[in-house]
């Protein structure tokens, strides 16, 4: 008889506390993952970012030594401004995948080709299309190189230059950029509502005037979803920095990330805590966004329901 | 067809078995390596030559990607540590020497006599009175030229810095750069550098700068960049040099746009793959510039070092000794094209180890690793990228030093 009660009991304990127990229990291995792979390697991070430490022997603690450095490094200035480069120009490729959306969006015969092939550059890996941009602006042999040795008479390296590098390699990340945010005002455009249109058309909208008030407005969560992956895309702009010009000519095409790389695990990178503080400045700069992407998120959800 | 597929999994499992029992007797040595195509197969040939001399050890090769080594070494080191491990000689193994991670060899020297026959490498091999690993090979650098060019200006070879800089003069009327190379990765600018500076200051100042006894802000190093700056000012040096790897810059001069390329001897193995030959492929030393300061020269040593996680020590050890030999170095070398480090082995037959030997071997001055071996490793990268910069705006040079002599008083505080 004392078996069933507690059984009994423990059911009833289940029953009562299924309803908020549960979605824990989902999240919770989803939990384990972000806190051992997200959030504890933040805070390890914080904490390196004041020692000296060579990654192999003894840690010496700096305090804020490592961050008062970087004030005066004028690696690290160089890196913050093209990171600021980067996500301005970066930013064009909203305005521009949103152009090709509306010119992709009519049905024309082989339209899904069309659409396939402008959305192909998103599917190539960052390292082929920084391979291929490479080769483009190649000196020699580079096809852009030689166009512009045909029309000028000199060839310009792009990637040898040091004031022109950041811009090629963010015209190589625009490429796959664009293509992506294309795709997502794509799929935005498909759910326009078509009595809108008809609407306003009889109210004698047309052109500009159309795409402003009238299409604009119902494809704000593409567009945000647009600006989000593409101020993170810019911020983490590693792979094609290292592909195409390590950093170089002698540092100018460096980003924040990649000066990260360089001190702390590099080749010659032996300053793991001041990586980790680059790291740290790094993250807070993202954090900005984040928290406005999310206080926006937020707004959104409570001012809908 | 039918029976083979049945048979096969059966013959490979009795493989299988049959060599996880032959090797039960035996004990393992694992060995990390970051080998080209070229010397692996050298290697291999050595580790065969090893087990059939000392048939109860078996050496287990693990051969990385040359590029991905120098910072996977890291890692392993600290978790995974393997019994030997390949390395480089001079100031570029003391984070791991001084880290504690590499183990003491002065026992193998001892024992050995090395300190005899690999008496050249000893100071390389030296951290606070010990050594730390084994030399097994190494290489001259210098100037490789295209002979067809020249003949074509009508150029003579030069001994003189100031013949060199007159030829260049003709190459640059015949539209071919006079100096090429290739820096997107740095390292090559920094052979120049050293070549400009052993030749206007000599090994003792190399030495001391890359020290940090001197400062870069000093006379002696304004001296070297106002002999450089003879090369980057007329623009006799490759332009765009910055967006090339070397093999780039080799691939100029195979085409006879470019005449002469400071490189190490490894570059030989492209020029020729690219269509050189021994008829059109010279090799110079770098021509002097103060007559006053006795030759010195670069050549890059590699080795081999004991990590102090390594579980087979005994082993590792007898490896080493047997690396370090005469014989094994001889057959080694003249397998990759290299120098052998022993005083006793022989060198290859090849016209430019040849003549790499005969350069190194009657080296008044001293001989010098290599800037960023002889540097620790964050003055080199700060340093390269400020070679770098030189040669595309000289006008800079003011800025570079100050910011070098900046890092300098940091680094080795």
């Amino acid at each position: 008889m004392a078996m069933t009660s507690t059984e009994l009991r423990s059911r009833s304990w289940w029953r009562s506390n299924q309803q908020w127990l549960t979605p824990w229990l989902f999240l919770t291995p989803g939990l384990i993952m972000f806190a051992l792979y997200v959030v504890w390697p933040i805070f390890e991070s914080f904490r390196i970012s004041f020692y000296n430490w060579d990654g192999l022997g003894e840690k010496r603690w700096l305090g804020w030594g490592n961050y008062v450095e970087l004030f005066g490094d004028r690696a690290f200035k160089t890196s913050l401004r093209n990171n600021v480069i980067w996500l301005l120009l970066y930013m064009l490729a909203v305005p521009i995948g949103l152009g090709l959306a509306i010119f992709l969006n009519q049905t024309v015969r082989g339209i899904r080709i069309y659409k396939s092939l402008f959305f192909f550059p998103f599917v190539i890996s960052q390292v082929v299309v920084g391979l291929m941009f490479s080769w483009f602006y190649a000196p020699n042999f580079g096809l852009l190189y030689n166009l512009i040795e045909w029309v000028t008479g000199k060839g310009i390296a792009i990637l040898a230059d040091p004031t022109l590098a950041t811009y090629g390699i963010i015209a190589a990340g625009l490429w796959p950029q664009i293509a992506y945010c294309m795709i997502l005002y794509l799929t935005g455009l498909n759910n326009v509502a078509t009595d809108q249109i008809e609407a306003a058309r009889l109210d004698g909208a047309k052109g500009l005037k159309m795409l402003w008030f009238v299409i604009l407005p119902q494809l704000r969560p593409a567009t945000f979803i647009a600006v989000v992956v593409t101020v993170i895309g810019a911020l983490r702009s590693f792979d094609l920095v290292s592909i195409m010009t390590n950093g170089g000519p002698f540092g100018s095409s460096r980003v924040l990330s990649y000066y990260m790389y360089e001190q702390a695990l590099s080749e010659y990178g032996y300053r793991m805590g001041y990586g980790a503080a680059i790291a740290v400045v790094l993250f807070l700069i993202m954090m900005v966004f984040i928290s406005g992407f999310i206080w926006k998120m937020m707004r959104d959800e409570r001012g809908d329901r | 067809m039918m029976q083979l597929t049945k048979s096969a999994p059966l013959a490979l499992a009795i493989a299988l078995l049959a060599t996880t029992s032959a090797m039960a007797q035996q004990r393992t040595l694992n060995y990390y390596a970051d080998y080209d195509p070229i010397p692996l197969a050298a290697m291999e040939a050595l580790i065969a030559d090893f087990e059939a001399e000392n048939p109860d050890i078996d050496v287990v090769l693990q051969n990385f990607d040359h590029e991905g080594y120098k910072t996977a070494i890291r890692n392993f080191l600290t978790t995974d540590a393997p019994d030997v491990a390949n390395w480089y000689a001079g100031n570029r193994m003391a984070p791991f020497v001084n880290s504690g991670q590499f183990m003491d060899v002065s026992d193998v020297w001892a024992d050995n006599g090395l300190a005899d026959s690999l008496g050249s490498a000893l100071a390389s091999m030296t951290i606070d009175g010990k050594q730390w690993g084994v030399p097994y090979t190494y290489y001259q650098w210098g100037i490789y030229y295209n002979k067809d060019v020249y003949a074509q200006v009508g150029a003579e070879v030069p001994t003189t810095y100031d013949e060199f800089v007159a030829n260049c003069a003709l190459f640059k009327a015949a539209g071919i750069d006079c100096l090429t190379t290739g820096t997107s990765a740095l390292w090559p600018g920094a052979g120049i550098f050293d070549y400009m500076n052993l030749r206007t200051n000599g090994y003792d100042f190399h030495m001391a700068l890359t020290n940090g006894e001197v400062e870069w802000t000093s006379q002696g190093v304004r001296d070297t960049f106002a002999q450089w700056a003879r090369l980057v000012e007329p623009g006799y040096i490759t332009a765009n040099h910055a967006a090339i790897d070397w093999q780039d810059a080799a691939a100029l001069m195979v085409q006879g746009k470019a005449a002469n390329y400071v490189m190490g001897n490894f570059a030989v193995g492209v020029l020729k793959e690219g269509g050189m030959t021994d008829d059109t492929l010279g090799f110079m030393p770098f021509p002097t510039i103060n007559p006053d300061v006795p030759r010195a020269e670069e050549a890059p040593t590699d080795t081999m070092h004991i990590p102090s996680g390594a579980t087979n020590v005994e082993d590792a050890k007898t490896f080493l000794a047997f690396v370090a030999r005469a014989d094994v170095q001889t057959k080694l070398n003249a397998a990759i094209g290299q120098l052998p480090m022993n005083a006793g082995s022989s060198v290859g037959d090849d016209p430019f180890i040849q003549a790499g030997f005969e350069l190194l071997s009657t080296t008044p001055g001293g001989i010098a690793q290599f800037f960023d071996r002889d540097a620790p490793a964050e003055m080199a990268k700060i340093g390269m990228e400020g070679f770098q910069e030189f040669m595309v705006i000289p006008g800079n040079l003011d800025d570079i030093l100050a910011r070098l002599e900046q890092a300098r008083q940091r680094i080795y505080q």
